[in-house]
């Protein structure tokens, strides 16, 4: 299987259980919302899915390589954007896009080539010499999932990337980020904002470290709107 | 080009040009050897008699004998300050980048620390031009046959930062490492004092001073400069790279460390 599969996987900081044997597919191509509230375990499955963490307990393929036994072929494969911005402020957006096709090992006029295009596909190019200290909140991360997709990964990674920007930026990046999807990109995108989920998107909605749903937006829904699902699926007794 | 020279040449690409960008850095580093050198040893030298140890032939002054230790400190210093810069680059997330590149992790590793060296030689260059500005000066040829030494304690310095980074969860706890870290292995050493002159006052002393590592780079690169070669002092240093290099190594194992951790 070409997209991402996780099997199982159990993670814990000492006695408190963060991820409790979580397990979903997503299909090549598929655009998947990992959907969650604050504290769910989505940020510790995305330092798994990386390999930021390891865990003895599930397994995780990505691509069709398993994450533990070849790490290296799996994280090749992997395009991620963090919550957090990992630009390097001082240097150019384009400085910062090398750098990481380095890290890739690309160089020279294949990496120009690849930065370009990535740059493209986001808009992004006319800013390339601007430096990132320079960009706002919303280009910044357009250059993150630009420089993500220069390695023209298999599975693109994004843990909650519209934190902190406005409403227009934010369905500017969702949108990119679907069409990706359409292209062939297998996306996993983790949010706690309902309004990011599409119908036709795959969902799955982790909840106190257990998956509490998966499959299609609509189906979970059935009818009603997602922000009512959630809410009443994630709610605490009191 | 293979994946791992471009990686190599672009992680010591941005050591340096990080490095460039703080230029209060590069002044603190030179002018810290500088005062002590200038000014220090200047006043000292009346207080200290040196008798004739190896490698020195003759009677030399203070501030000769100091300029080793100097090369030392700075590369302590810088050491200490990539070791920052790691730290740094964690809670900033692009510590991330690197380690989840497709790169084996003991090769990113090995690229910062070559990065941090390089830009420890530098420095040392520069610190020995400038003192060779004031009139102290060593031979010739030993100028060059002091780089691999410098490169060894650099490589050395970098692999003990590297560590304390591992360990070190928080920019605030740095300030720590400055006191127990880098202030005892200077002092502690032979960087300031010939180890005979310690023993004379504390034989306890003397055998701590003759165990730190960092004596032994200072006595590496102080051999080297006058063009001989102190085998013992690179066994120990070479000796200390492994542990050093070994511990953050298993520092940075993703089994053991929380990076992935939010704070």
């Amino acid at each position: 299987m070409n997209g991402l599969r996780v099997r199982d996987l159990s993670f814990s900081y000492g006695p408190k259980q963060a991820l409790n044997t979580v397990s979903f597919d997503v299909d090549q191509g598929r655009f998947c919302a990992l959907l969650g509230p604050n504290g769910a375990g989505k940020s510790t499955l995305f330092s798994c899915l990386t390999r930021l963490l390891t865990t003895p307990d599930g397994t995780i393929s990505v691509a069709g390589h398993d994450l533990a036994a070849a790490p290296r072929k799996a994280l090749a494969q992997l395009g991620i954007v963090f919550q957090q911005t990992t630009l390097d402020l001082d240097l150019t957006v384009r400085q910062n896009l090398s750098y990481f096709a380095a890290l890739h090992g690309l160089s020279g006029r294949n990496a120009a080539r690849r930065i370009d295009a990535a740059l493209d596909k986001l808009h992004m190019l006319g800013r390339s010499h601007e430096k990132a200290r320079a960009l706002n909140g919303g280009h910044r991360r357009r250059a993150e999932i630009a420089r993500a997709l220069i390695h023209d990964p298999a599975v693109l990674l994004l843990d909650e990337p519209t934190v902190g920007l406005d409403a227009a930026a934010r369905a500017a990046i969702t949108d990119h980020v679907h069409a990706l999807a359409d292209a062939g990109t297998t996306v996993l995108w983790a949010t706690h904002l309902t309004d990011e989920v599409a119908p036709t998107d795959h969902l799955v909605i982790l909840h106190q470290a257990q998956v509490l749903a998966e499959g299609t937006a609509a189906d979970i829904c059935d009818g009603a709107p997602l922000q009512d699902v959630f809410l009443q699926r994630t709610a605490i007794p009191a | 080009m293979s994946p791992y020279a471009t990686s190599l040449i672009a992680i010591v690409k941005r050591e340096a040009l990080r490095f460039i960008h703080q230029r209060e850095r590069f002044v603190a580093a030179l002018v810290r050897p500088l005062v002590w050198l200038l000014v220090f040893a200047a006043g000292f030298r009346a207080a200290l008699g040196l008798s004739i140890i190896p490698p020195y032939q003759t009677y030399i002054t203070y501030e000769t004998y100091i300029v080793p230790g100097l090369c030392g400190m700075i590369m302590l210093f810088n050491g200490m300050q990539s070791s920052l810069s790691l730290v740094y680059d964690r809670e900033m997330g692009s510590m991330k980048l690197l380690l989840t590149s497709p790169l084996p992790r003991w090769w990113v590793l090995f690229c910062k620390l070559i990065g941090s060296t390089a830009i420890s030689v530098l420095q040392v260059y520069t610190f020995l031009a400038i003192a060779a500005a004031f009139g102290i000066t060593m031979p010739a040829l030993g100028y060059l046959a002091a780089l691999p030494a410098l490169i060894v304690a650099g490589v050395m310095l970098g692999a003990l930062g590297l560590l304390l980074s591992s360990f070190i969860k928080q920019l605030e706890n740095f300030a720590g490492v400055m006191n127990f870290v880098i202030f005892p292995m200077f002092f502690l050493s032979s960087a300031l004092y010939p180890l005979w002159k310690m023993a004379e006052s504390s034989e306890f002393l003397h055998s701590i001073c003759a165990l730190n590592p960092f004596t032994h780079a200072v006595e590496l690169i102080r051999f080297a400069l006058y063009l001989d070669f102190n085998g013992a002092a690179l066994i120990w240093a070479l000796l200390a790279t492994a542990v050093f290099t070994i511990a953050a190594l298993w520092g940075y194992n993703p089994a053991r460390t929380g990076l992935g951790k939010r704070r």
